[in-house]
Parts: C-alpha cells; structure tokens; sequence
C-alpha cells in the first residue's frame, strides 16, 4: 500500500534523498544511542512490559515488510503471531526444549504455514488479499480452539523460561528481557536488510507497477510469495519470543481482533517507514496497558485511531515527521 | 426408511431446509457486501457492525417507543441506512482516490467503534427480543416441524435478492448503477449525479445488512459482538462467489449455507472451517471465484 | 473448657497483635485489586459489578483492618491473558497490591494464579470456571471461591437424573471447556442411573443450533445438556423455545448459566430451564438485603453469584488478616483455611487445601413469566445440593498440595 495513494512516489523519494543525504557515520550514531537506550532501559521501565513491546515491534515490523514494501495487507496476521507461540510455549513445557530451540520451532512452523498461506492468497490482490488471508487465519484460529494440546481457553499456562542453551538462566524478569532485545535486534537487522536488498528494491517495483516489473523479467508472484514467508516467519518469531516472556500462550494471540491490531500498529506508526511499526506498537501496548485501569474503551479508541489515521495521517507519526524534515531541510537550504 | 449415508432421507431434508435459512443471511449480507463493492469499490468491513445495528435498532424501538417488529423491519433499515449514507458523504467520501485498502481500514475502524460502543452502553449479554405473534409457532411439515419465523426468513431474503437484482438489471437506475461500475467519468459526462449515486448505493448496501439484522433480532442473540464472526465468513462467501458478480453473491450465499448445513450433518466438528476450506479449494482452481470475470 | 482455651488463645494474639500489627502489614496498606474483563463477555456478570460489591466488601468492615487502611483498586484485563499477567505483575511488583480478586476468563485466571503464585501474593478466584485453579495449577496462595465447571455439570447432571430425568442429549461447544463440561455431566448423569442418547458437538462460537435441536429431538431425549456458555446458550435456549422443543416437554440444562444471561433472555424463553447455580439473591433474609444494597449501587442489577463471591471473599479475607496480623500472602491464606466461611453468601463453607472452597450449591428453575413478580425474581430453588456432594472430591484433586499432606 502506497503511503499517499497515486501520489505515493514523491514522499518515497524524498525520504529516499533524506535518507541518502545523511552521512553513514550518522546513522550508526543512531543506532548506537538506541541500542544504549534499550540496553539500559530496564532500569527504568517495568522489563516485562519493555520485552512486550519489543515482541509487538516486531511483530509490527515482520508485518511492515509485507505492507509497506510489497503492498499486500494481509489481515491474517495473528494466526502465524498466535500459532508460534503455542508451538513454543508447547515445545518448552511438554518437550522440555531449551528457549532458543523453542522459538526456532514456532518460527519454523510459521515459515512453513507462511508458505500455504502465501500458495493461495497472492493468487489474489488488494482486497481480495486481505479478505483470502483472514479468511485463512480464522481456519488457524478454529484449529488452535479445538487441537487438544492448546488447552482451549484455558492455553498453555505456566511455561518455563529455562535457560539459554541449556546454561545461562532466563528466568528473572530483566534476563528475560534482554533475550526478548537479542531476538528483536536480530529480527529487526533482518528486516533491514532485506528492505535495502536488490530484493526490496524489486519488491518496490512490483508494488508501484507490477506489470513493469514483470516485463523487465521479474517473477512478480516469487518476490511476493518470499516476501509472505519472510513476514509470516518473524512474525512466528515475535510469538514465539512472547510465549516465553509471559510463560503463557493463549486464543487471544490467534484471533482476529490480533490481527487488526498489528494493522493498527503499523498504520499508526507509519506503513512502509523503517521505524513506524516500532513507534505504533510501543503506543499501542502502552495504551492497552494503561487504559486497563480507566475502564472499558480500549476498543473503542481502537477504532477511533483507526479513523484518524486513515482520514487525517496516512503516512503515519514516523511517515508525518519525516516529511517534515525533509520539507525544513528543503526550506533551510 | 431411506437412507443416505446413514443419515434418514426426512431428517436429512429437515436438516437442508435448516441450512437454507442460514444461506438467506448469508445471501443477504454478500448481496449488500456485492453492491457496495460494485460502486465504491470499497470491502465494507463494517457491513457485520451494521448488521448488529439493525437487530439493535429494533430492540430499542421496541424497548423506548414500543414500536413492533413489522414498523421495525422498514423503519431500522432506514434508520441504519441514513446513518450509513452520513458516513460515507462526510467521511468514507474522502478515501476513493487513495488505495482502496484504506476504505477497508477505515471500515475497520469503523466497525470497532460501533461495537465498542454498544458494548460500554449496553454490554454483552444480549437483549431480548420475541418472534412477532403474527408468526410464533410452526407447522410440521411431515419430516420436521419447521417454525413459521424461519419460513418468513426464507421467503422475504429470496423476494429481497430477487428484487434488489431486478432493480439493477432491469431499471433504469440498475443500469445507471452499472454503468457507473464500469466507466463513472462517462456516465458523469452524460449528466448523472454519480457522487449521489454512489451514496444512495452504499445507503441501500448498508439497509440491506441493517435488515438481515432485524430478521435476525427474534432468532438469535442480540449483542453487539453478534456480527463480527458472522462478517468473516461472508467475507469468504463474497470470495467465493467472485466479487463482480450479484448474482454470484447470492447463489453462493445459499449454496455455502447448504454446503455448512451438510457438514453439519455428516462431520458437525468441520462445520466452521468448511467454507473457509473451499474458499482455498476455489481460489486454487478459478482464482476469480465461480462467478468473477476475470482474475 | 473449650470457651476457655479459645478465649485464652483469643488473648494471646490480640495481645500479639496489639504489638505486631502495624509492622507486619507491609507498606501500611491493604490493597485489594480487582481484575477483570470490564467490556466483554464477563462484564455484566461481573465485571464493574464485582468492583461495586468489593468496595462493598471493605466498608462492611470499616476500611480498614488493624487500624491500616484497605485500598481498592481495578482494571480491565480486556479477556488476555498476556495483559493479565502483565497488570498483576505490575500491581505487585510496584503498586504493593495484597490480593487479585474476580478475574474472570480461565487464561486469565491462570495467568494470575502463576504470578501470584510465584510471588506469594493472594489469589481470590471468583469468576472463572476452570477447575484447573484446584487441580494442576492450584497455589497455596489462592482460592477458588464461588463455583467451577465441575460443580455445575454435577449438580445438574445428578439432580435432574435422580428427579427421573434418564435419558440425555449433549450439545457441546467442541473445544476442551465444553468437552470437559460434557463430560462431568455424563459422568454424574451415569452415576445416577441415566443414560447418553446422543451428542453433538458444535462449533464455537456458534449462532444457529437448531440442525443439533434437531438431532437432539429425534433422539427421544428428555433432557438436552448445553454444554456450552454465553452467547451460544443463549442461542440454543431461544431456538429451541422456537422448534417447540421446550413446550413438547423435552427439559433443557444449562450447564453454565448465569442471572445476568436469564435477564436477557426474558422469562417467556427460558421458563423450565434447569440450572445449578453457588447463590441466589433471593435465597434467605440476609443475601436479600445485600442483593438491595447492591442493587442500590449499581443500576437497579441484583448480583449475580460470583459478584456475591467477590463480597463473601474479601470480608472472609479481610477477617483472616485481623485473626493472623499480617497481610503475608501464605499465611493470610493459610489463616482462612482455618475459619469456616459464614456470611450472607454461605452458613457452612470451608475451604480446603487445594483451594477450593467448598459450600452448598443450588439446583433452580427459572419461574414462568406468570411465577414471577417482576425483574431479577428469576429462580425457583428446587433442591439444595451440598458442597461435599457438589464439589470433586479432595480424594480426586491432581493439585500439588493435597498429595503432600
């Protein structure tokens, strides 16, 4: 999806230029002062809540890669989220495995759902994309109730944190946000990577003419097919990570209201920015967290995000800032 | 007694006969999905909210003016349809020459502040609401005892297809409609208010689902969450059936709730995920659904 | 003698408490915090309603225990667990939160009863049906107070087939909770002399059971179980008033039904219908006048049972704080245990060591429209069932600490 519809181009290239424009040493500076930043951060912040958010971000950044760089919304979302993480959670508590193994096989049975799914939904675009997918999810979702080892509403409670390859003990709250940092970061780079790849750039071709890039020889369905895998299996990721940090895996990560909130997330971030996603999930666990104790309008500011965002900010917080720095460095020159 | 497949033949039919109702919902909600797409191009996300506000508007007819369900049955259409007609002039309005994946996310925020909101007012449990006099009770009809509400769901979402498909086919203003599918600048060249048109589309789409929602009012629970599942899987009936297509809407509309109805009998654990499961068989062999044009 | 050795050991700790009290409460404050789902399925049968009766709770006590103050506070879990978890944590951790009351939702309830357990904070579990809180996840710290799955398909499947009600047709929501609803009931439904004609399993959620009304008609049940809750029994109860299947006699069972559900229905649907349910508003002098307190406060609403629970826990709670003059979650707990339970709610509960709280269950039928003198006077009591008989029995529990003593 583009940013700003048909003219979506303009915005894009010049946060391309602004992007260009900066120095390389900079933004490693950048990313230097974050790292630091969340590196100390739980002597702050409550650590369980912060490894929250990291899964969200994510999460909401797996999803970015499939919106704002291939243009396919999926509205299925939680189903690789929400499946992963029971495949986690139940291979840490009945199998006994290590954590890190524990998320490796949520990922991996999300990568490999991530292909059935992608097999039939990009048959579809647009509309239908998102229809096909949540359509598919709510299948997951149905399997995940009645599967006898998801204990239906009960989940999986009680699931041990254990240790890091078998040695380095995860079970105290700050231990367990670092590893929750550790596979963020690594996802994270992932991402990045891809995005700046030849394989991001043709993706960004297939999503502004498809035709186009198809003429120039690309397989379009191939780039997007791996594009849904990529986004499918650190998503998986994301919910495999948070089994762990809350000991639990439960329906609510499969069902679809999940899945709108990742949309959520990333909208209000802003779709297609490398940091949006990050921004709009911190808000948004932030919100659900915090508003828990005024009542009973979550859903409502929910949908009335939802609205504001689509009437007013489409390029999103991150998206609206950026573009106006780069109009104040185009004006202060 | 004749069997098939272990299953006796009257309970067998008693059972397709059960399936047929919940296929005329279904009908209904992917026929007014249908249209609004058609015109606006726009997956209406909320058509599950405003199938609950439907059934909402009638209880409170009933609750604080003590009007009855057959005033209701018109009146709650008209009021949610207004409302929709607001919407889409103030709001939804704006969105049609952006990407059409953000009239989907606006839908869906829509939805989830019409939901949010019946449920702070008026919580989850449900309201009360009785079958009219006029039709309580039934008659047995040999193999089952078939209650008159459920024959009068039948015969009125059969007559609404069949006259929403005759206003489009054979009016004027269907073809108008139709035109203003395939080619709006022309038909705004030849002096049509299409921006009139287009409201008064989404306005009858959005009663269409408010009506289904009132039939629905006597039989099953009231709640505000009482569209939000139902709204998925007539998403994968629209898929099915092809988009373009209102016939298409319809016929797999009853054909789906035939096919659940089956299931139901045969393998009622499967009964959920069976559309869902031809949903991704039809997507496999005609990706444009059996209906649809084209890819 | 006895009186004399109570009075005496009555002394003792007064005499102890006198000294201790203010130190041994921490922080110098009591916090009770009540967690639930605010907006969704268990907000009106509990939900803001267990705030009003837990605020309800600390003024009948005089708000305060030893002469430190007892705060409430409350918070919306929105049904996930994840969230759930992570307020409690959070209330314990930096907010110096005692207890975590109500919590409806079985993810929920379990996700709370780990954190508490882990760190040795109190547990008062009302709302939630899973029997998993007694069993494999029961924690010295919590208790289960008003009733469980377990209770309710017992007390209805025994009742109503000793009452000549043999032959039963199930239809269950095909996930664990309703198989495990089902499946008490048969095996109560069994044991009485009944038998199981038939059963379907419907998907959940679900809007449409009359293809399983059917079935379950056909059957020549006279008695169809709903193992299921909320919105599908809703649904099964008024399509089955509109096949005709209530006024051919068949009985129908709610196997999770609750005041609040029967209020939306409307008597005219669910007339007949059989349920066993932990209190009734309108069961005696004393749970009458709590019922109009309540309702004083909270919209005209009587309280259902589990906002009943949530009142008759925090006061026994707070009772055990006084006896014990500490608020330190084990032995608060342990010091409840100890006490029978005697209030408006129950005249004979006791609570045993894997944390359920035992007392006498009710089998009712909900009146006729014609019975009834007008909102919320819904039940007849047909039968008392008593606790020992309705709950599972100690010998049965899978928890931890019934096989160590």
């Amino acid at each position: 999806m583009r940013p700003e519809g048909s003219t979506g181009g303009p915005a894009a290239a010049t946060a391309a230029v602004v992007a260009k424009d900066r120095a390389p040493g900079r933004t490693g500076l950048w990313a230097l002062a974050a790292l630091v930043a969340l590196l100390v951060a739980p002597l702050f912040v409550y650590p369980v809540f912060l490894a929250k958010v990291l899964c969200f971000a994510l999460f909401a950044t797996a999803f970015n890669l499939l919106l704002g760089y291939a243009g396919l919304l999926s509205f299925g979302h939680a189903a690789f989220f929400g499946f992963a993480a029971y495949v986690s959670a139940h291979a840490t508590k009945v199998w006994g495995l290590t954590p890190e193994l524990g998320i490796l096989a949520g990922t991996a049975t999300a990568a490999v759902m991530g292909l059935v799914f992608g097999v039939i939904a990009i048959r579809r675009q647009g509309i239908y994309f998102a229809m096909v997918t949540l359509a598919l999810a709510q299948m997951v979702y149905f399997v995940s109730l009645q599967a006898p080892f998801t204990h239906g509403e009960d989940g999986i409670q009680g699931v041990p944190r254990g240790h890091l390859f078998g040695v380095i003990d995860i079970s105290s709250n700050t231990a367990t946000y670092y590893l929750a940092l550790g596979v963020f970061v690594l996802g994270f780079l992932v991402v990045y990577r891809a995005i700046h790849s030849p394989f991001g750039q043709v993706l960004k071709a297939i999503r502004e003419n498809e035709a186009r890039a198809v003429s120039l020889g690309y397989d379009a369905d191939k780039y997007k097919l791996l594009a849904f895998v990529l986004s499918a299996t650190l998503a998986g990721t994301a919910g495999a990570t948070k089994a762990l940090v809350f000991q639990l895996a439960s329906l609510t990560d499969v069902q679809w209201q999940m899945s709108g909130e990742v949309v959520l997330m990333t909208l209000l971030g802003g779709v297609g920015t490398v940091l949006g996603p990050m921004v709009g999930a911190t808000i948004i666990v932030t919100m659900q967290n915090y508003l828990a104790h005024v009542g009973s309008i979550t859903t409502i500011v929910q949908g009335v995000i939802f609205v504001v965002c689509v009437l007013l900010f489409r390029r999103g917080i991150v998206g609206e800032v950026q573009a106006y720095l780069a109009r104040r460095r185009q004006g202060g020159r | 007694m004749v069997e098939v497949l272990g299953v006796p033949l009257p309970a067998l039919l008693g059972q397709l006969l059960l399936a047929l109702i919940n296929g005329s919902f279904y009908a209904v909600l992917s026929l007014g999905l249908a249209l609004i797409f058609g015109l606006l191009n726009i997956i209406n996300f909320a058509h599950g909210a405003f199938y609950m506000l439907g059934a909402f508007v009638a209880w409170l007819l009933l609750q604080h003016v003590g009007i009855g369900y057959w005033p209701s049955l018109v009146l709650a259409p008209l009021v949610v349809g207004a409302f929709g007609m607001v919407v889409e002039r103030l709001l939804l309005r704006r969105l049609y020459d952006l990407d059409h994946l953000y009239g989907l996310l606006f839908t869906f925020g829509l939805a989830l502040i019409l939901e949010g909101t019946f449920r702070q007012i008026y919580g989850i449990s449900g309201q009360p609401y009785s079958i009219p006099p006029a039709l309580s009770g039934g008659t047995n009809l040999g193999f089952m005892f078939l209650p008159y509400y459920r024959g009068w769901v039948i015969l009125v979402s059969v007559v609404m297809c069949l006259a929403t498909w005759l206003i489009i086919e054979r009016t004027k203003l269907g073809a108008l409609m139709r035109a203003a599918t395939e080619n709006p600048d022309l038909v705004r060249a030849f002096g049509v208010n299409v921006g009139l048109l287009v409201t008064l589309t989404y306005g009858f789409g959005v009663a269409l689902a408010a009506f289904a929602g009132v039939l629905a009012a006597p039989i099953y629970s009231v709640n505000p969450i009482m569209g939000s599942h139902l709204i998925i899987i007539v998403f994968a009936v629209v898929v099915i059936g092809g988009m373009g297509s209102i016939l298409g809407a319809v016929v797999s509309g009853f054909l789906l709730g035939l096919c659940e109805g089956i299931t139901r009998v045969y393998w009622p654990e499967a009964s959920s995920v069976v559309i869902f499961v031809i949903m991704a068989i039809v997507l496999v062999l005609r990706p444009a659904g059996l209906f649809g044009r084209r890819a | 003698m006895k009186t004399l050795r109570t009075a005496l050991l009555g002394g003792v700790t007064a005499f102890a408490l006198a000294g201790a009290a203010q130190a041994e409460i921490s922080d110098n404050v009591v916090k009770i915090a009540v967690l639930d789902d605010m907006s969704g399925v268990y907000a009106d049968l509990a939900g803001p309603g267990s705030v009003v009766a837990a605020e309800m709770a600390v003024e009948d006590f005089g708000g305060s225990v030893n002469g430190v103050s007892v705060e409430i506070v409350s918070a919306d879990h929105q049904n996930k667990a994840d969230i759930a978890a992570n307020i409690s944590r959070q209330w314990i951790d930096t907010e110096q939160v005692d207890v975590i009351v109500d919590v409806g939702n079985s993810a929920a309830a379990l996700a709370v009863q780990e954190v508490t357990k882990s760190k040795g904070k109190v547990h008062l579990n009302s709302t939630a049906g899973t029997t998993a809180l007694t069993n494999d996840q029961c924690s010295p710290t919590g208790i289960h107070w008003t009733y469980d799955t377990y209770a309710l398909a017992n007390g209805t499947g025994t009742a109503m087939t000793e009452e000549g009600n043999k032959k039963w047709y199930f239809i269950t929501a095909d996930y664990a909770f309703g198989h495990s609803l089902e499946e008490n009931t048969a095996n109560a439904v069994k044991a009485a002399g009944g038998e199981v004609v038939g059963v379907s399993r419907a998907p959940f959620p679900n809007t449409d059971f009359s293809s399983y009304l059917l079935q379950a008609q056909a059957s020549g049940a006279q008695v169809i179980g709903l193992a299921n809750a909320g919105g599908d029994t809703i649904n099964s109860i008024k399509q089955a008033k509109e096949f005709g299947i209530t006024d051919a006699g068949i009985k129908l069972a709610g196997m999770l039904v609750f005041l609040t559900d029967i209020h939306a229905l409307g008597l005219e649907t669910t007339q007949g219908l059989t349920i066993t349910t932990g209190w009734y508003w309108d069961r005696d002098d004393e749970s009458r006048a709590f019922a109009k307190r309540f309702a004083e406060r909270h919209e005209g609403r009587m309280p259902t049972m589990v906002q009943a629970g949530v009142y008759s826990a925090i006061g026994h709670y707070l009772k055990a704080i006084a006896e014990a003059g500490t608020d330190e979650g084990k032995t608060v707990v342990d010091q409840m245990k100890s006490m029978p339970v005697q209030d408006m709610f129950t005249d004979n509960g006791t609570i045993r060591a894997d944390g359920r709280m035992v007392h006498d269950m009710y089998l009712v039928q909900v009146k006729a429209p014609s019975e009834s003198s007008g909102p919320w006077d819904y039940y007849k009591i047909v039968r008392t069932i008593p606790g020992d008989a309705a709950f599972i029995p100690l010998s049965e529990s899978t928890c931890e600490l019934v096989n160590k003593s």
